[in-house]
């Protein structure tokens, strides 16, 4: 049992953590009161630059190849500073991995150099719909067959960059007919193909940075090789690679977790009340002491997860418990590091109500922590079947 | 021991939710968006008596129990919570000034503040007297007959838009024992009131700074006697504390109510949310726990009323718990709603950003559980809670 980290992931942690605090930090209050997007953009261009759009994509289609330990340190440091930033890599990091995963040898040519070199400023996954949340499977998006391929027909709901990303990977119906879940196929179309509508920003909580919109197909036109994976084999793969993406947003919020930590931390130590330095007071040592021990045990649960990925070993379940347990603590860490400071942790003057507003999404989206809790729980049942 | 509401109550509560359903609930999410105090609607709500609630008839007030208050304000709060919680602000300072001010000084601002033409605003909180509030530095020094004020308080409620200020400032010693309470012209010479706070919540409510330079008060304006300013200042947060737990109670109300019919309208899996045995339980948790803090609230309401020895340590309790199920509440409810909780279009987003700084304000829930843990230790406590 080892539980250091080699060379290279220590090289990208300390990487990622420099670009963090140097060319995020400094924006991300920014962003997120005027959800400038060009802000983003520019960060998601220095992200490709250092090589962060296909951390785990290999290095003959221009990934970093680092692994998926390397690429969950790395997800937790650019948190720290910017949550929309990190949401826009972690969901275009697998989008790469998807292609890298499913892809023919032309998909993979094609598409991984344009994202992992950001000439793709981000990559987006179009699954949820309106009717169809926790129960992707009842997507209604249709791809109906034509003479030269498919034309997609529906609306793709709360889109992670889809108002700049270059390529969506899209879930449509091909089998009406077929048990629900397995007629379903996953395609790779451009996001100019005539068609498409991207719908205005959504007007969200928290995460004002990134990008959220609904997406119209509107008799979208793709050709038969722009299927992804096998015909009506969709579903399969979309639960396949959304395990990869619950690592990323459960590092995610252990990032936005030990960022509101650190912050409350080092006032508890600054302020006094009552002649001293707050952290003199035992209630809030404690307080602090729960909330860092299960941010440490959420660490090692995502490390396990990326370390069994990385292997090749079955992770569906670690990354489940992972993202369920690290986005619910980060939840309590950044409302319990907003109470430390008091009134002033809920004025926009200092981070914390961000952190909080930020962190909620965590527990909803890439999966409700409902549905992690059914991916547990069935997983664990069949184990003992 | 009648747990029922008297008839008089349940009409009083009737009024209150009609009034909040036709006059606050149609426009929170705007207020919220646009930051817009309503004046206006305050004027409406003071005409139906809201603005006076446990004020003395003799300046116009109803004269009603804490009790009654609480069960009118619930059902505001379910309309509003961030309008909810600046008119019992309102009364607070409206009553402390009916109840210590001399007769000249009740005259001059309760029949105006009761009937909601005039506005009240409570200044306790320093940038550096927060949770330590006997602390304060703000100094009142007598010359003749009058006192000079000088020194800033922060976080003040409707501050820049209200008509009196209740003022607690030093006139004497170091500690709690050297503080006196004023009302105060809010448009007196020397007032100076800083930019508008960017806060998570309470966005239909300004939260400004007031800094006092050599502002002039009559003697007269003096509540009670030279340094009965922190006793006051106590007694007015021991209704405080109900007043706020009780508007997270309306708040969590709000959001369970919604969350209820989500529950039965949202289908996943091919059958309603509320099939779902795990969100049942979560439901069922929920009202749990809000029926518990509502009791808790209402408890220590009649304590208060009854003029009970332990009373302060019954709002503290009330207040901390009903704080932290009210929150809690509206929380899961967001939950409930998936990414739709998330999104501005639905209310459930502010009603968690709302909610949040109840734990926050009145004293913190920290120092509630300073002022419970200390009374418990005490050698009687035994006999007496």
């Amino acid at each position: 049992m080892d539980l250091s980290l080699t060379e290279e992931q220590q090289l990208i942690q300390d990487t990622a953590k420099r670009f963090a605090e140097t060319e995020l930090a400094p924006v991300a209050e920014k962003l997120d009161q005027t959800k400038d997007k060009s802000i983003l953009l520019e960060n998601c261009k220095k992200l490709a630059e250092l090589g962060f759009m296909g951390l785990n994509i290999n290095a003959d289609h221009g990934g970093t190849e680092a692994g998926v330990v390397a690429f969950s340190l790395a997800m937790t440091e650019i948190a720290r500073a910017c949550a929309s930033t990190a949401v826009t890599m972690s969901v275009t990091n697998m989008v790469a991995e998807v292609i890298q995963a499913m892809g023919t040898e032309e998909q993979k040519n094609k598409y991984l150099p344009l994202i992992c070199s950001g000439e793709y400023r981000a990559g987006s996954f179009c699954l949820t719909e309106s009717g169809a949340g926790s129960d992707p499977a009842s997507m209604r998006t249709q791809a109906v067959k034509t003479e030269n391929g498919f034309a997609i027909s529906g609306t793709k709901q709360w889109i992670t960059s889809a108002e700049f990303a270059g390529v969506f990977v899209v879930w449509a119906v091909t089998d009406p007919e077929a048990k629900k879940g397995k007629g379903i196929t996953c395609f790779l179309v451009e996001a100019d193909a005539p068609g498409i509508t991207v719908g205005p920003a959504e007007k969200k909580m928290g995460q004002h940075g990134s990008a959220t919109n609904e997406v119209h197909f509107e008799n979208v036109e793709v050709p038969e090789s722009a299927i992804l994976g096998k015909l009506n084999d969709g579903f399969r793969l979309a639960v396949a690679e959304l395990a990869g993406g619950r690592i990323g947003i459960g590092s995610l919020a252990l990032g936005v977790g030990l960022a509101a930590m650190d912050y409350a931390i080092q006032y508890t130590q600054e302020r006094k009340q009552f002649g001293r330095p707050i952290s003199d007071f035992q209630g809030l040592q404690w307080m602090i002491a729960d909330r860092c021990t299960e941010l440490e045990a959420a660490r090692l649960l995502l490390m396990s997860a990326a370390d069994r990925k990385e292997r090749g070993l079955p992770f569906a379940k670690e990354a489940s418990m992972a993202k369920v347990f690290a986005s619910e603590k980060a939840n309590q860490a950044c409302y319990s590091a907003l109470q430390m400071l008091g009134g002033y942790g809920y004025m926009q003057e200092y981070p914390l109500e961000r952190y909080a507003r930020d962190v909620r999404i965590t527990s909803i989206y890439e999966g409700t922590s409902e549905i992690q809790r059914v991916i547990i729980a069935r997983e664990i049942m069949r184990e003992h079947s | 021991m009648d747990f029922e509401l008297n008839e008089d109550q349940i009409a009083f509560a009737d009024m209150a939710r009609a009034f909040a359903q036709n006059e606050f609930e149609p426009h929170a999410a705007e207020w919220d968006q646009e930051q817009t105090f309503p004046v206006d609607v305050l004027r409406a709500a003071g005409e139906m008596g809201f603005c006076g609630l446990y004020s003395p008839e003799d300046v116009g007030g109803l004269g009603l129990s804490r009790l009654d208050a609480s069960i009118i304000f619930e059902q505001l709060a379910m309309g509003c919570t961030s309008t909810t919680a600046f008119i019992t602000i309102h009364n607070m300072a409206t009553w402390m000034i009916a109840d210590f001010g001399n007769e000249d000084t009740r005259q001059q601002w309760c029949p105006e503040l009761t009937a909601g033409q005039k506005l009240a605003s409570y200044c306790l909180t320093e940038p550096n007297a927060g949770s330590d509030a006997a602390s304060l530095k703000t100094t009142a020094r007598r010359e003749g007959d009058n006192y000079i004020l000088n020194g800033s308080k922060i976080f003040i409620s409707g501050a820049g838009s209200t008509d009196v200020l209740v003022v607690m400032a030093r006139t004497g010693v170091d500690g709690p024992k050297g503080i006196s309470a004023f009302a105060v012209d809010a448009k007196a010479e020397g007032i100076v009131y800083g930019r508008k706070e960017e806060k998570m919540g309470w966005n239909s409510q300004p939260t400004r700074m007031i800094t006092f330079e050599d502002v002039v008060v009559p003697a007269s304006a003096l509540l009670g006697n030279e340094g009965d300013g922190f006793k006051i200042a106590m007694k007015g947060l021991d209704g405080g504390r109900i007043n706020i737990a009780t508007c997270s109670i309306g708040t969590a109300q709000a959001a369970l109510n919604r969350a209820r019919e989500y529950m039965h309208e949202r289908k996943q899996f091919g059958k309603e949310l509320a099939n779902f045995q795990a969100l049942q339980f979560k439901l069922a948790d929920m009202v749990t726990e809000l029926v518990a803090a509502r009791q808790m609230v209402r408890l220590a309401a009649s304590k208060l009323d009854a003029g009970h020895a332990d009373k302060a340590a019954y709002c503290a309790m009330a207040k901390r718990f009903a704080t932290d199920v009210g929150f809690n509440v509206a929380d899961e409810a967001l939950q409930i709603f998936g990414g739709n909780g998330y999104i501005k279009e639905y209310p459930m987003e502010r009603y968690v950003r709302d909610n949040r700084v109840h734990r926050i304000l009145e004293g913190t829930n920290e120092i509630m559980r300073v002022i419970v843990a200390r009374r418990v230790l005490m050698e009687d406590a035994a006999d007496l809670i």
